[in-house]
């Protein structure tokens, strides 16, 4: 099974509790880290540690911390993102409501490593329930002295605040969501400046995703030497992986990083093969932004390696013929899935998501969206099939924001690997209308 | 046009205890920050006013903050969450995004349509009690199909349980008016 | 100072001088067009990507190219950065596609649009747009509103510059007007009927790059091709006074602030020379002026092409004189 550095007792019953997160081992790392470290320790050992942001980036978190201005006279912040949108993801949401003192374990740790005394989970709005559960936690860790002023005796003050955003994905860019936290629109900002230097009411702030502000714990508790050895070389430690899709058993797992694809899929630990026994048709690993993997790359690599759930090898073969591990949203097609569809049905989601201030992911999205939608309607034409790729390309890298390039890069993956049944739509309008989704149509893809 | 003094005029108080609810979230935010509170407050001023923000709840919800109301405005039509326009009594919103799509959430908003009798995505039940609307990936993919009433998740859906669901809410109702 | 090549030529300019103010200093063909950008409204850039270059080279320190194209108005330039504009293929290819992004929703309504002939979207679509769409699908459409009783608002034209809500942030701490939803129904509208009714409002319709904004008291009266633009002053207790009048013969059509070659409306002392509404929209009356003379026009190709300045002999001569 590997090992459990995050979800070792999320089984346990009353873990939402102090108490009993207490007695299972929990808050261990403030007491280390406020009592026998200095901030900077405390950022060294992260950095040492080789963490890659888990939100989507893969962004190195020590190095993030590291470029954390540290100006005279003004208040830092760390404000943590569970603002957990991308389609197929939400192991954030599970790891929230099944242990929420986790979370706030390293929110402590993380913010006297950065020298924050104020600071924020920005949960999205719909995670309402979930809010509440975490104010319920940061409650009962006031009460017991691990928030608020002089904790643990050390003379480090924190407080901890939650707020809800309001239904956009587009919040889970990061200076995105600090306006949104500024109570404005989630218009992302013009980068430079950067959040380190200037973020929240223009104050140097860090951004983490909830599980990479979660990972520090164990990170401070076992010491970054240890948790090197987990994973492999160029990807530490462990991963939640948000399986579903048609898979046979879906949900959240924790994989030590260099687990096969295959074993994930497959093995009886984790996902149990595809659902009512049908087979795999092809599979995006890492939240719908990632390009799509055509059955024949999923559990090898274009040249015949085995492929395992690794930064690394997720993204063997670049575009071409590999993906990216992403978020983690791990999501499975079973062979009677219609690939136009999908691709339509996530360039709709990005150009609702869009939010509309610059013109190439503006009106691009949008205009993807519209002829994805004729194309599965039976109402293209084979030029289309160019058209959206042309159109993604300038999307691509002309944006403020990498919303464009997430739009972008799955419409361009299907293009690339599912040519024949965007073309079988347009050859067979009849059949794509009455939901055949086009199988025959693809003799190049052996299943 | 609406003045100004019609629209205060017009404008809902909120009881003591919501007042004293706003205040404590704008006291999270560093003094001169109040926007920031913008979201929670919408997201209170929602649930107290009806299910809905109509100009006088968003320009309310101005004055409690100290802004313009073109700021809320500007705000309110931006996240997807806030009903600008008023609704049934509980609001359905299933999640039609790829990983529900593939489990089958397409079939579970047809069913929903026609067990309301309903013709369009939007669409209030003829007896006011039901809206269905569709959301954008709500974070539950692993538990599809699903959908959201309020602040509540329902996952795993088939249409039994969304015949159960419906009558769950129905008789909520009823206790709660009577 | 720090220096920057910009399509071969090299310019000195101050440090955290961004690419597109040290294009300006050059001039000419080098600076790239700007749609959303507005030097005298902090806060604008970067959304429209028209002005998108190239960067061959970061800077002296750092020479690696940068792998994207970078938005000239908000990118700071670096010592021995290299800039490629008009020479780069790549910037003129993304340029038209960022063109034809603008244009696919917009309604070409230019024959009914007052803006023509003075549009930058127009200009633009003329340097960078090519002849047919490829756009097939149904154009998203608002209806017109008048926002105030002197400004018409038609949302199909707005490009999303956000520039009024700019001006508007400048010039009131009341705004009333601003940018609702999203994605591409985002639209500037006030939300509720409201008028705009700040003295300066009517700068919403001279900062507005298309036909989007456009005066109420001068619409459909005559092609600003036709109109003689003077520089005139008058006594005024709110504004500098300060304008261009557009005449018809002895007719007075319209009034707007004087703009330099980009456009933007010209800076003296540091402060930009915005006009009030009343004069803008109730002093239609040669009287009420003191006329300084032509106005020169060279930034539109229709507005330029009337050669309204005819060669002043006179005025030559006592130069040479001099």
């Amino acid at each position: 099974m590997g090992r459990k550095l995050l979800l070792e007792h999320i089984d346990v019953p009353g873990i939402e509790t102090f108490d009993v997160y207490r007695n299972h081992g929990g808050y261990k790392s403030v007491e280390k880290a406020l009592k026998t470290m200095s901030p900077q320790e405390v950022v060294e050992e992260v950095q040492k540690s080789a963490l890659k942001g888990r939100g989507g980036a893969g962004f190195p978190t020590g190095m993030k911390w590291s470029f954390l201005a540290k100006p005279e006279g003004v208040p830092r912040y760390l404000v943590c993102n569970a603002d957990e949108s991308e389609p197929g993801t939400f192991k954030d949401r599970y790891l929230m409501e099944k242990l929420p003192h986790l979370l706030i374990e390293g929110m402590i740790t993380s913010s006297y490593a950065l020298g924050a005394n104020t600071s924020y989970i920005y949960i999205r709005g719909e995670y309402y329930f979930i809010l509440e559960i975490l104010e319920k936690a940061i409650d009962e860790a006031y009460a017991k002295g691990f928030l608020g002023k002089n904790i643990l005796g050390s003379g480090y003050d924190l407080d901890l605040y939650v707020a809800p955003g309001g239904g956009a994905y587009i919040c889970g860019e990061e200076t995105a969501l600090l306006e949104s936290l500024e109570g404005k629109r989630g218009n992302p900002r013009m980068k430079p400046p950067f959040p380190a230097i200037k973020g929240l009411y223009g104050c140097p702030t860090v951004v983490n995703n909830v599980e990479s502000i979660a990972a520090v714990v164990p990170i401070i508790n076992i010491g970054a030497d240890e948790y090197l050895k987990i994973g492999t070389e160029k990807s530490s430690g462990t991963k939640l992986i948000s399986a579903c899709g048609n898979l046979a058993r879906p949900g959240v797992y924790e994989i030590e990083l260099g687990l096969s694809v295959e074993e994930f899929i497959y093995g009886d630990d984790w996902c149990r093969g595809i659902a009512n026994g049908k087979k795999i048709k092809a599979l995006i690993p890492g939240g719908s932004s990632v390009p799509i993997l055509p059955a024949h790359l999923i559990t090898k690599t274009a040249t015949g390696e085995t492929r395992y759930m690794s930064y690394e090898s997720l993204s063997d073969g670049g575009f071409a013929s590999g993906s990216m591990l992403g978020s983690g949203g791990f999501i499975a097609f079973d062979e009677d899935q219609c690939i136009v569809r999908n691709t339509w049905n996530f360039a709709r989601f990005y150009s609702h998501e869009s939010c509309g201030q610059c013109s190439p992911c503006r009106e691009g999205t949008a205009w993807m969206e519209k002829v994805l939608r004729r194309i599965e309607n039976g109402e293209g034409n084979m030029r289309d099939i160019d058209l959206l790729a042309d159109i993604n390309k300038k999307i691509e890298g002309n944006t403020i924001c990498p919303l464009g390039d997430a739009a972008a890069w799955p419409v361009a993956a299907a293009i690339r690997h599912f040519r024949e049944e965007f073309e079988w739509h347009v050859t067979h309008p009849q059949d794509a209308l009455k939901g055949n989704y086009g199988l025959l149509s693809m003799p190049s893809i052996t299943l | 046009m609406i003045s100004t003094q019609e629209l205060q005029a017009k404008r809902p108080p909120f009881s003591t205890e919501k007042l004293e609810e706003v205040q404590g979230v704008i006291k999270q935010f560093p003094e001169g920050r109040q926007k920031s509170a913008i979201l929670r407050v919408l997201h209170i001023a929602e649930e107290e006013f009806g299910g809905w923000l109509s100009p006088e709840t968003m320009d309310y919800v101005a004055s409690l903050l100290n802004i313009q109301p073109i700021e809320v405005y500007e705000v309110a039509t931006f996240y997807t969450m806030f009903n600008l326009e008023p609704t049934g009594k509980f609001v359905f919103e299933v999640c039609r995004t790829g990983p529900c799509m593939l489990v089958g959430s397409d079939d579970i908003i047809e069913y929903i349509k026609n067990k309301l009798g309903i013709s369009k995505i939007g669409e209030t039940s003829a007896d006011g009690m039901f809206t269905l609307k569709t959301a954008e990936c709500l974070g539950a993919c692993g538990y599809g199909p699903m959908l959201q009433c309020g602040k509540k998740y329902h996952e795993y859906l088939t249409p039994e349980k969304v015949d159960a669901l419906m009558d769950e809410y129905r008789s909520k109702y009823s206790t709660e008016n009577n | 100072m720090v220096k920057v090549t910009i399509d071969d030529i090299e310019i000195e300019v101050e440090e955290g001088t961004t690419i597109m103010n040290a294009a300006r200093m050059i001039g000419g063909d080098v600076v790239p067009p700007a749609m959303c950008y507005y030097s005298s409204l902090p806060g604008t850039g970067g959304k429209c990507r028209t002005c998108l270059v190239e960067i061959a080279a970061g800077s002296t320190k750092d020479p690696r190219p940068m792998p994207k194209l970078m938005v000239s108005c908000s990118t700071q330039v670096q010592d021995g950065m290299i800039v490629k504009n008009r020479t780069s293929e790549k910037v003129i290819e993304n340029r038209g596609a960022v063109v034809e992004f603008l244009l696919i929703n917009h309604p070409l309504d230019c024959p009914v649009c007052d803006q023509a002939g003075e549009c930058d979207l127009q200009d633009l679509g003329f340097s960078h747009g090519k002849a047919g769409t490829r756009y097939e699908e149904e154009r998203r459409t608002f209806d017109p509103i008048d926002i105030g009783e002197n400004i018409k608002l038609h949302m199909n034209r707005c490009i999303l510059c956000y520039r009024c809500v700019h001006v508007a942030n400048q010039l009131t701490d009341q705004r009333v007007h601003g940018a609702l939803h999203r994605g591409d129904h985002t639209e500037i509208s006030t939300y509720i009927e409201k008028a705009v009714d700040n003295d300066f409002s009517g700068n919403m319709i001279d900062v507005c790059p298309v036909g989007a904004l456009t005066d109420r008291t001068s619409r459909f009266k005559s092609r600003v091709w036709f109109l003689n633009p003077m520089n005139a002053s008058c006594e005024c207790t709110k504004c500098s006074g300060k304008a261009v009048v557009w005449m018809f013969g002895k007719q007075m059509y319209r009034v707007t602030t004087r703009q330099d070659k980009y456009g933007e409306v010209e800076v003296v002392d540091g402060k930009p020379e915005w006009i009030c509404n009343e004069c803008r929209f109730d002093k239609k009356d040669l009287s009420k002026w003191t006329i300084e003379g032509p106005r020169h026009i060279d930034r539109h190709s229709v507005i330029s092409q009337g050669h309204y300045e005819k060669p002043n002999p006179l005025k030559n001569a006592t130069k040479n004189i001099e």
